[in-house]
């Protein structure tokens, strides 16, 4: 942290834009190492006004690392990054004061009540007094903990913690909220609730939102998807198009004589193999298909099963490893124990 | 790729606004106070302890060293005991910093828009009030020992107090910022905060001490923060000279006694030194 003086525009420069007209987030070549350890490298990405943007990895991909550096928590070691138009690297208490910033592990005092954390956050972020009591009704009711506002934060479970986080980090309005793996160690239904939140607050309070998964299904939440491997991006799009990069749909076809099936298909170009279960077809826009195979095929068809790539496909496709479940299990241990030791 | 356009000049945001930096220092205070209020067993601990000090020491002995001019052990060690008092609070509430770290509060603090100076000040403050607090507590018991207390003198005791609790919670600041784990915590406790209790003149007057003592007592800054609280207990008693002589006051250094003031004038520079050290310290970015 330094005090940093304000940037006098250069002469001639136009005024800033107020809300700052250029996108939300901007990193340029960001990098970060650690030692030996390059964390984070040449990671370049806009974020839009009013966007849902996921940071999609296995753990130690880089994506927390990447979202220090643009809540100026580690000083990058090359690129640059802004948000809401500030500098991260020379203007980090402007850009503070414009984001929400949600964080793997928890940040709440549980010797508090939720108001009480809500009025501490509200101080320090300096929030018009005359505005804290409404702002922390609305943030409570964003994330349906209106009830719980007098209890003792050691009383919540896991998922309301959570939630009182995501409360706490819009309090002061942020441009920007940054979500850290914010599903972790919930279980599934709590995941869906936060994600019922997470829209909610987009649609309105017009925050734009960058968060960081490993799980798959949730990164479809987003409007675009960076997939982060190794500190570096492989790849950058919605969801729908990183999922179109993925060639192939497969058709699974059940038959009355598969391995005919299988030589008819392969005679007629399709890339096809023969499975356990049947025969798998790999190609684009297999719905389309599903009719003609049949055709090609001969045989009597008893099911077919047109499988659209997901996202593990599609990061299986770019790094060439699937995301394992093994990395969701660490961390969801981890912060079990976090939780373990408050009590 | 990505361009990154000028920065937005950032207006009034860089700027440090005072009103707001207090704002922040006494939300930091309160937090304290109200922790402090919502664990029974803290408040309890850092009372029976010096209780049981004052007790055992100074009626066990109380009667080894028996009665000079009227005038007790007991009445000796009492201001030390409320010294202790002062002291131990002062570093436990310091010290939950670690505990802050640990359950990670202490990341919604550094986080924020202020300056570490109000993080560090508010927690300070919040300390010493605390620890004020406990040390104050502590002279319902003087009557019990016989010592004399007047309106001037609560105020003198307070005023110290707050003084080597502010001293005492900088220092335990700064410490507690450096240990990175809850077992730190420990080691702290038998290698710093006992050792400096014992060796700085609470328990036994610092005159005639063996050399190696003397000599560790005066690089004791607790020594300089204790020895004003006895002084002024002691100038609203009645002491004859053989009993001022016996249980005796006051710090010589290379043969100079030192006057109160140059005593509260060393404390303040420590909680000044540590202040500044903790503020570096707290929370820097990776
Ligand atoms: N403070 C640090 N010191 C050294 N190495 C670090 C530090 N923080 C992260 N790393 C390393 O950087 C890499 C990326 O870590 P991280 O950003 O936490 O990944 P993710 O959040 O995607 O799981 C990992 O190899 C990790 O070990
Ligand atoms: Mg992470």
């Amino acid at each position: 942290m330094t005090a940093t003086s304000p940037t006098a525009a250069p002469l001639g420069a136009p005024p800033p834009v107020p809300g700052g007209g250029g996108p939300a987030v901007e990193a340029a070549r960001l990098t970060k190492r650690y030692g030996d350890i390059e964390a984070v490298r040449d990671v370049s990405f806009d974020v839009g006004r009013g966007e849902i943007f996921a940071l999609l990895g296995p753990n130690g991909a880089g994506k927390s690392t990447t979202v220090k550096m643009l809540c100026t928590l580690a000083r990058p070691t090359g690129g640059r990054a802004a948000v809401d138009g500030f500098d991260v690297a020379r203007q980090p208490k402007a850009v503070r004061r414009r984001i929400g910033l949600v964080f793997q592990e928890q940040t709440l005092d549980d010797q508090l009540t939720a108001e009480e954390n809500l009025r501490f956050h509200a101080v320090l972020y300096r929030v018009p007094k005359a505005e804290v009591d409404a702002r922390i009704a609305r943030v409570l009711d964003l994330v349906a903990l209106t009830d719980r506002r007098q209890a003792l934060v050691s009383t919540f479970s896991g998922g309301m913690a959570r939630r009182l986080e995501i409360a706490r980090s819009m309090l002061h309005t942020p441009a920007v909220l940054f979500l850290d793996e914010p599903t972790v160690g919930l279980d599934p239904q709590t995941r869906a609730l936060m994600w019922e939140d997470v829209t909610r607050l987009r649609r309105e309070e017009g925050v734009t939102i960058l968060l960081t998964t490993h799980y798959m299904d949730e990164a479809e939440y987003a409007d675009r998807i960076a997939i982060i491997d190794h500190g570096a991006i492989v790849a950058l799009d919605t969801p729908e198009a990183l999922k179109g990069q993925v060639a192939a749909d497969t058709v699974e076809l059940t038959t009355g004589d598969d391995s005919l099936a299988t030589s008819r298909l392969a005679a007629a170009g399709f890339r096809v193999r023969l499975g356990q279960d049947g025969v798998v077809v790999f190609t684009p826009d297999g719905e389309a298909h599903v009719a003609r195979l049949i055709d090609i095929a001969g045989v009597s068809v008893r099911n077919v099963h047109v499988h659209r790539p997901t996202l593990d496909d599609v990061f299986l496709h770019f790094t060439g490893r699937q995301i394992r479940e093994e990395h969701a299990d660490r961390a969801l241990s981890m912060r079990m124990r976090a939780r373990a030791r408050r009590r | 790729m990505t361009v990154v356009r000028l920065p937005r000049t950032a207006t009034a945001d860089e700027h440090t606004d005072v009103a707001a930096e207090l704002r922040t220092v006494g939300m930091v205070w309160e937090r304290e106070l109200i922790r402090f209020v919502r664990t029974r067993t803290r408040i309890l601990s850092s009372f029976v302890q010096p209780v049981l000090f004052l007790f055992v020491l100074g009626y066990g002995m109380s009667t080894l060293v028996g009665t000079t001019a009227g005038f007790t052990f007991k009445k000796f060690v009492f201001p030390g005991i409320v010294a202790m008092s002062v002291v131990m609070t002062a570093i436990f509430s310091a010290v939950s910093i670690v505990w802050d770290r640990e359950f990670g509060f202490l990341r919604e603090m550094v986080v924020a828009p202020v300056s570490r100076m109000s993080l560090v000040v508010g927690k300070t403050l919040g300390g010493a009030s605390i620890a004020t607090g406990q040390g104050t507590i502590m002279l319902v018991l003087a009557p019990l020992i016989g010592v004399h207390l007047t309106v001037a003198l609560v105020f003198e005791v307070i005023g110290l107090e707050l003084l080597m609790a502010v001293g005492m919670t900088t220092f335990g600041v700064f410490v507690a910022s450096r240990i990175q784990r809850i077992e730190g915590f420990q080691v702290v406790m038998q290698l710093l905060l006992f050792p400096m209790l014992f060796l700085s003149g609470a328990l036994f007057p610092l005159k005639g001490l063996p050399a190696w003592l003397a000599v560790i007592t005066r690089v004791n800054p607790l020594t300089y923060a204790i020895d004003p609280l006895r002084r002024v207990v002691f100038a609203a008693q009645h002491m004859p000279p053989a009993a001022a002589a016996r249980f005796s006051t006051g710090v010589s250094l290379f043969g100079y006694s030192l006057p109160v003031s140059a005593e509260v004038g060393f404390v303040c520079a420590f909680a000044a030194v540590f202040l500044a050290l903790a503020v570096a310290g707290f929370g820097r970015p990776e």
